[in-house]
């Protein structure tokens, strides 16, 4: 019988520690395809982050380097400046580049570093038990905001991926969902694309994935899909916000 | 071997690339902003990476990146931004990656000022950052010593697979001196644990954590067991020691300073002797502890309001009066201060055998 659907190489067998509904687990999912699909495997270098994703490297079979809270940018910047031949990529939460990982990530960004951001967007800390995120939505109650965030107290929603794509060293940015098999698909198209703008030495690449924490959240698997759909792409939307070949790079 | 007069900054840029230093990251602040500037201009030049970062926090993870890499990995600051660096540096520690960073250090707490100074012998001696990780530490006293150690600190970097910083202060950095600039070197050194791109083979992982606190222990241990094993690179320098009765301990600029007092002791026929530590970390605790049991006092001179005093009382365990003089803030002790103190020493414990004036040992 002809296998249609199997675990791509990349993603190792062991058994993620992510809690059910999570997305991180179809992140590494497409992380892993895209670099079995450009045959970069043994090139390829990940730098892990501080958060759920600490441990990228026991699901994805590619060389790591784990980094300090919100340093991956940088981390990631000095091995690619050093093997420029190599696929250097980040995986990192909202917490971690998106709040204490700010000046990192912009200065990578527009330096044009020829590196892949995998950002995972969920609103919220995960790991340390759903505190307020910059990403976290105006009204939403975290254990940090028990009455929901107010814009007075704790200010707005961090559009990371349109405060970096004006930059010119930003070649391609890229926001999809994980909510539905078909946002799947388009993530991992975008995915793909970041990881091949790196492979044409055409600048800095980063896609945002907005992703559930069912259990940061308070909800169930399912709810939080929806809830993904319905109150997160509002806020984020969804596309493409720069390609190569546009406004710089 | 080249002849040249270089400050400092510019001796151990120079040192560094003769080294095979492949990889500069750093963030402008005086007093060692000769040091970037020297890399900037020649780094390229011999193959090398240098990158000017946004923040020294950003320049150690590069660093700690670019070192992970499997390359010879340097970075250089002054106090305020070595206080930036410590989380990186715990990262490497934890995680085994070597490096070198050179502190040229600057009178402090908080912006303080970019005059000489030795505050941060706590910051730089006593603990890489957060958690039980540790520096191994080089304080040159010459721009020729600044440019050896230099040498001496890539290979014990890599030798250990730990961060090993030169403890310098603004004074060294700036001043110039001639120096005889050490022949290239093509290191050999052993990368099989960089992440360089796993090619056919299993991926390697360049880590820190550890949730099981019994493995994590045993990682810690083997640390602690390379700082037993780096006890054998502890390094000193005797300055008319033997027959000394006022021992002056002292490292970097104040020793030199140091060592003028004790001539100028010696020719009015005080027996004062002086230890110079090399290494802070590890520190020559047994080459104290014998001086002192020789002695009838010790005297500690510092740029700084009593740091290494600490590490000679505990080498002393009390044999003999430990005595304190520093001057902090950028402000830079004078042989005559020097001398004031050993003669107070030596009225205290007791003038001892008188030396024949003159002349040096």
């Amino acid at each position: 019988m002809k296998q249609v659907f199997g675990r791509p190489p990349v993603l190792t067998a062991a058994p993620t520690h992510y809690c059910p509904g999570c997305t991180h687990g179809i992140a590494h999912r497409l992380v892993a395809e895209v670099i079995d699909e450009l045959g970069i495997r043994g090139r390829t270098i990940g730098v892990a982050s501080v958060g759920c994703s600490v441990f990228a490297y026991d699901y994805l079979d590619v060389d790591f380097q784990q980094a300090a809270h919100g340093r991956a940018p940088a981390v990631a910047t000095g091995i690619k400046r050093v093997l420029p031949d190599r696929v250097v990529f980040t995986y990192q939460g909202d917490g971690d580049l998106a709040a204490i990982g700010t000046a990192e990530i912009i200065h990578a960004a527009n330096r044009g570093e020829r590196i892949t951001v995998i950002f995972i967007n969920n609103a919220v800390y995960g790991m340390t038990g759903g505190q307020m995120a910059p990403t976290t939505l105006l009204g939403m109650r975290t254990t940090t905001t028990p009455a929901g965030r107010d814009a007075a107290q704790a200010g707005y929603p961090l559009r990371v991926a349109e405060l970096l794509a004006p930059l010119p060293g930003v070649a391609y940015v890229s926001r999809a969902a994980l909510s539905s098999p078909a946002q799947i698909h388009k993530a991992k198209r975008a995915v793909r694309r970041a990881f091949q703008t790196q492979l044409d030495g055409r600048g800095f690449s980063i896609v945002e994935l907005l992703s559930t924490c069912p259990v940061g959240w308070g909800l169930e698997p399912i709810e939080a899909m929806r809830w993904l759909e319905t109150e997160m792409i509002p806020v984020f939307p969804l596309g493409d916000l720069k390609v190569p070949g546009t406004g710089g790079a | 071997m080249t002849r040249a007069l270089m400050k400092g900054n510019e001796a151990i840029a120079e040192s560094a690339l003769r080294a095979g230093v492949r990889a500069y990251f750093g963030y402008p602040i005086t007093p060692q902003s000769e040091l970037p500037e020297y890399m900037a201009r020649r780094l390229p030049e011999h193959g090398g990476v240098f990158l000017q970062a946004e923040s020294e926090v950003a320049a150690i993870n590069m660093v700690y990146g670019a070192g992970g890499a499997g390359v010879r990995a340097m970075i250089s600051t002054s106090g305020p931004g070595f206080s930036l660096m410590q989380e990186g540096l715990s990262y490497l520690v934890g995680a085994e990656v070597p490096c070198v960073v050179v502190d040229m250090m600057r009178g402090g707490p908080g912006l303080g000022n970019i005059a000489p100074a030795q505050g941060d012998y706590f910051q730089a001696t006593k603990s890489a950052g957060h958690g039980d990780g540790r520096l191994l530490v080089l304080a040159p006293s010459t721009v020729q010593e600044a440019c050896d150690l230099t040498l001496l600190a890539f290979d014990l970097a890599d030798r250990y697979r730990n961060p090993v910083a030169i403890l310098g202060d603004g004074l060294l950095g700036q001043m110039m001196e001639p120096v005889v600039l050490p022949d290239p070197v093509t290191p050999v050194r052993d990368t099989a644990w960089a992440t360089t791109g796993a090619g056919r083979g299993p991926a390697r992982v360049i880590t820190s954590i550890d949730l099981e606190p019994e493995a994590l222990e045993a990682h810690d241990r083997h640390l602690q067991d390379k700082y037993r094993c780096a006890q054998r690179e502890v390094r000193w320098e005797s300055y008319r020691l033997d027959d000394a009765g006022i021992v002056i301990v002292a490292y970097g600029i104040a020793a030199r300073v140091a060592r003028t007092a004790v001539d100028r002791a010696r020719a009015g026929g005080l027996d004062a002797g002086l230890l110079r530590p090399i290494t802070l970390f590890p520190f020559p605790s047994q080459a104290v502890r014998d001086a002192a049991g020789r002695a009838r006092a010790v005297l500690v001179v510092e740029l700084s309001a009593g740091q290494m005093v600490e590490d000679v009382r505990l080498a002393v365990e009390g044999r003999v009066p430990v005595r304190f003089y520093g001057r902090c803030g950028g402000v830079v002790v004078t042989p005559p201060e020097v001398l004031e103190q050993i003669e107070k020493a030596a009225a205290d414990v007791g003038a001892g055998r008188r030396v024949q004036a003159g002349g040096t040992s």
